[in-house]
């Protein structure tokens, strides 16, 4: 006979405000088979599973009810707890009273009583649970990092350095990512190549890292500890091991005229190209979109001229599939271009520029030298208005979070301008100063009370240009909404920082789940914040939200201590819940009729066939077998099999009857 | 179906406007239409749009007035409706976008007018029609072509952008294109959507000669002849607050204000009485803003 205990959680007031945890408990305790309930204020605390175990040991409990939270976060809690007191785990059974309960439904009977039938539901179920053991699967200790920016250069280190093998794949010719790009860093004000490019050459040459550049993932197959990913290298039409990287061939490519991405499409690159001078690997690519030889089948400079033979024009893109244990997705970010802005003429003023173009034009290896420069024609601007959240905060925009970054890196623009331009006028149009961090707000009073930036607090409506000049016309809220006019030389918009282009195609490919932003999704915003819905697969860094570097530098380490946390056990326990194929006494063995239908359908290639012999060893039936380290419980052969032979572990037919039957019976 | 043959005809609603103080508007409008063999059927019983003055007072009677409009209009049979005036297309396509999106709003107004709103019109502003009917048979009709005009859309066509959709909210081109299409050359300019001052040009024509004043200064130094617009409130704030413009700009600005049908009148060569030039406060003189008389223009059949 059933012996099953119900404990009810008020979870503070987030159940109990609507619900009434006492009558719950009271009615629970009226279900045959239930011999134990109670309520309790928090029974995820220490003293809330001790109660648990206590009952399970007085009253020899052969089921648990627990009825509380979204099983997504205690259910291991609970199962432990069950586990130290004797009771096999897998008899514990949650039933979610309050995501699918108390927070949906105001305070009334009926949402009592919808608590009370949801408990009925897992009683029902959990009469019918049987004890499992986990199942255990080998490690692969090899993690693949996605994107070679500051994060995916910091992840890759501390796992490498931890022992492991790591694969860093990066979309681009060159690992750097954002970071590469920056002039000065906040709060320091010291160079970013100066701290960014030795940690670059470490990873080229660390011997646990394998870097993939000029590559992409295409498709990522398998789950924690054995993944499988395929990566297409892209072809670069250049023989690495011949290239020595001497740079002839990019001095002399005909075609010269292409906008620089690096540069932020300040400068011009020709078709092969490495993307900026402290590049690695600093060997060229060639650009087939735009090189002469592949649109018009005539040129073939760089072949002729390169002295190792190392330029490939029939180079393919090839296949490599990787096998591994662990997954950090650190594919950063991207910032809005000016032209999505209308009011400040769609991207038509030249001398209107985004934050990156600043910092481009402000690093001393930019496209200027590090001069302070008008584009459209080259002289020094005066008077230079920086224009923070162009974008951000604004929900008529598309995007109503902060972008986080932009009040620093605005005020670190100020401070650059002016140490350059000492004659020069910054201004400032801010809504709100958001400078939290160690050191930022010192940072930014320092950009207004030491090198005069003119901070006034207001927004931009409209910018256009009139002889040469750009008019800013905002308002200037701490005076009433005094209208102010300023004849600008150059503008620059701290525009929002967004998802990077294919965050939501590469989330899909990984199964990782994200915002409505593209942004990746953690899998708890506060407990488990580099952790993803996906076991297994981790994130660093920009591609979860805007980040600076300090927080990008941090997040890498977090999920990097998450991956060698997963690598320090050579087996991982993974939960039961897998299909079955019957087996039943001879004959007729099972009622697998051997159709093998389930075999073909199912993803992750877990089923194969069984033979099952006599005494004398003859075969007399071929049966479908499930391979437990593989089968993912799903449970798509379960619907598709036929013979109704094939059940889930945990979640079997007749469990989720009871517990429909359960609803069925009361009303 | 010999479509080409039949007579194009068309929903219509002037508004007050058009019968006042616009009489010019409306005119060209009516020129325009004969000239292309066009019927413009007038919504029966039409009445005031609420203009300014309603949704200050009450937001259902702002909302009955233009629904009513819409009511006689599809209840007359037609599917498109020709509004001129911007502030009247304006109201009519927000409340038409406001009824169809709150099924319970739509029962209130109905019962307010004690008739059923029926099936949503296609409402077209001036430069719609213009493009759609208009520009695509011009063919070499077009004897002045307009030399360098500045286009000034205003508010009301183009705000709220989710609603009406013109096709660049901060910097409209559809005006540009039609201008384009009368061989003008149209400047770019960032005033085309600046606000003109509008209701305030009775009560405080201080502040319109100030609004207006920056239009006019700006369409003037930057080399246009004429200043193209769709609406009549912004051809009265222009044309009709000159004075007082130059007064406080202490400027003899004399740019012509001419609306989108009447610069298709003097494109094609109409006389300046059908298409009311006569009627305006800055004198129009087309030899100021067309380009050489090319040939006589083409006598009434």
């Amino acid at each position: 006979m059933a012996r099953i205990g119900v404990f009810i959680c008020h979870c503070g007031e987030n159940i109990s405000a609507t619900v009434d945890c006492p009558k719950v408990a009271e009615t629970a305790y009226k279900i045959p088979g239930v011999v134990f309930s109670t309520d309790y204020k928090y029974m995820c605390s220490d003293p809330g599973q001790t109660k648990i175990k206590e009952a399970i040991k007085e009253h020899n409990l052969t089921g648990v009810v627990v009825s509380a939270c979204s099983p997504r976060m205690h259910e291991p809690t609970f199962r432990k707890a069950c586990a130290e007191a004797g009771l096999n785990p897998f008899l514990c059974e949650m039933a979610n009273i309050r995501e699918h309960c108390s927070w949906v439904h105001e305070k009334s009977e009926e949402t009592t009583e919808k608590a009370s039938d949801l408990v009925r539901t897992q009683v029902e179920k959990v009469k019918r649970n049987h004890a499992l053991e986990s199942i255990k699967v080998p490690v692969n200790k090899t993690a693949v990092v996605i994107g070679g920016g500051v994060a995916g250069i910091q992840a890759s280190l501390d796992i490498a350095n931890a022992g492991h093998k790591v694969v860093l794949v990066e979309r681009d010719p060159s690992i750097g990512g954002h970071m590469a790009q920056l002039s000065e860093t906040f709060p320091t004000l010291d160079c970013s190549q100066c701290i960014l490019t030795p940690r670059m050459v470490e990873v080229a040459q660390h011997p646990n890292i394998t870097m993939m550049t000029y590559s992409e993932v295409e498709s990522l197959d398998g789950f924690i500890g054995n993944f499988k990913v395929k990566v297409r290298k892209k072809a670069k039409s250049v023989d690495e091991k011949l290239c020595t990287g001497c740079g002839l061939c990019t001095t002399k490519c005909p075609t010269k005229k292409i906008p620089n991405e690096f540069e932020q499409g300040m400068a011009m690159r020709p078709a092969i190209y490495v993307p900026f001078p402290q590049a690695v690997p600093n060997k060229p690519v060639i650009d087939r979109v735009n090189c002469k030889f592949f649109t018009s089948g005539k040129c073939k400079v760089c072949q002729k001229l390169c002295p190792t033979g190392a330029i490939n024009y029939e180079q393919e893109d090839e296949l490599v599939e990787l096998e591994a244990g662990a997954v950090v997705l650190a594919t950063g970010f991207d910032v809005l271009k000016t032209t999505y802005f209308p009011e400040y003429g769609y991207g038509k003023y030249k001398d209107v520029i985004n934050g990156l173009q600043f910092e481009r034009m402000a690093s001393a290896s930019g496209p200027t030298h590090g001069e302070i420069r008008r584009p459209s024609d080259g002289t020094i601007p005066e008077k230079v208005v920086f224009l923070a959240c162009a974008g951000s905060r604004d929900p008529a925009k598309g995007i109503s979070y902060c972008s986080k970054i932009c009040c620093m890196y605005t005020a670190k623009h100020t401070m650059l301008y002016k140490h350059k331009v000492h004659s020069g006028t910054p201004y400032v149009f801010y809504m709100d100063i958001r400078a939290a961090g160690k050191s930022y707000d010192e940072f930014t009073r320092r950009a207004i009370e030491e090198d005069g930036a003119k901070y006034i607090r207001g927004r931009v409506s409209t910018i256009y240009e009139k002889d040469g000049k750009l008019i800013v016309k905002g308002a200037d809220t701490l005076l009433g909404g005094k209208p102010v006019e300023i004849e600008a030389d150059m503008v620059v918009l701290a525009t929002a920082g967004v998802a990077n282009h294919g965050a939501e195609s590469l989330a899909q490919k990984l199964h990782v789940s994200y915002d409505n932003h593209h942004f990746f999704a953690e899998a708890h915003p506060k407990l488990k914040p580099v952790e993803t819905n996906t076991a297994g697969i981790f994130l660093a860094g920009a591609c979860q939200a805007p980040k600076d570097i300090p927080e990008s530098v941090s997040a890498a380490s977090g999920a990097a201590a998450k991956v060698i946390g997963l690598f320090s056990k050579s087996e991982l326990t993974r939960e039961p819940v897998v299909a079955k194929v019957n087996r039943t006494p001879a004959p007729p063995f099972s009622s697998c009729m051997g159709c093998f239908m389930c075999k073909e359908i199912c993803p992750y290639q877990a089923i194969d066939k069984e033979e099952i012999k006599d005494r004398a060893g003859n075969v007399v039936k071929v049966v479908a077998h499930i391979n437990p380290g593989l089968c993912q419980g799903c449970g798509t052969c379960v619907a598709f099999c036929r013979s109704k032979s094939i059940d889930m572990e945990g979640y079997t037919n007749e469990q989720v009857f009871a517990e429909v039957e359960a609803l069925l019976n009361n009303s | 179906m010999n479509q080409e043959l039949m007579k194009r005809t068309i929903g219509y609603y002037p508004g007050c406007s058009l019968e006042g103080s616009s009489r010019e508007y409306k005119e060209s409008v009516s020129a325009l239409a004969d000239a292309f063999d066009i019927t413009l059927e007038q919504v029966p019983d039409w009445n005031c749009c609420g203009a300014s003055a309603a949704h200050n007072l009450n937001k259902k009677l702002a909302l009955a007035l233009p629904a009513r409009v819409l009511a006689k209009a599809s209840a007359a049979g037609m599917t498109e409706l020709l509004v001129p005036c911007a502030a009247c297309y304006n109201k009519l396509s927000v409340v038409q976008h406001e009824l169809q999106n709150d099924a319970a709003l739509l029962a209130e107004v109905e019962e307010v007018m004690g008739q059923k709103l029926g099936s949503p019109l296609r409402i077209l502003n001036i430069i719609q029609f213009v493009q759609e009917e208009i520009v695509p048979r011009l063919g070499n009709r077009v004897v002045q072509p307009f030399d360098k005009v500045a286009c000034y859309y205003g508010c009301l066509l183009v705000r709220p952008n989710d609603i009406l959709k013109f096709d660049r909210v901060e910097d409209p081109q559809l005006m540009d294109e039609v201008m384009q299409a009368l061989g003008a050359e149209t400047i770019d300019w960032p005033f085309k959507t600046e606000c003109c001052g509008a209701g305030l040009s009775v009560s405080r024509t201080d502040v319109v000669a100030n609004l207006s004043g920056k239009i006019v200064k700006e369409a003037s130094e930057r080399g246009a002849k004429a200043i193209i617009v769709a609406c009549p409130m912004c051809h009265s704030n222009l044309d009709m607050r000159r004075a007082e413009i130059n007064k406080r700009y202490g400027m003899k600005y004399n740019i012509p204000v001419i609306y989108l049908s009447q610069a298709i009148g003097i494109a094609l060569g109409l006389q300046e009485q059908q298409t009311g030039l006569h009627r305006h406060f800055v004198k129009v003189d087309h030899t100021e803003f067309c380009k050489m008389q090319q040939r006589q223009p083409v006598t009434e059949q």
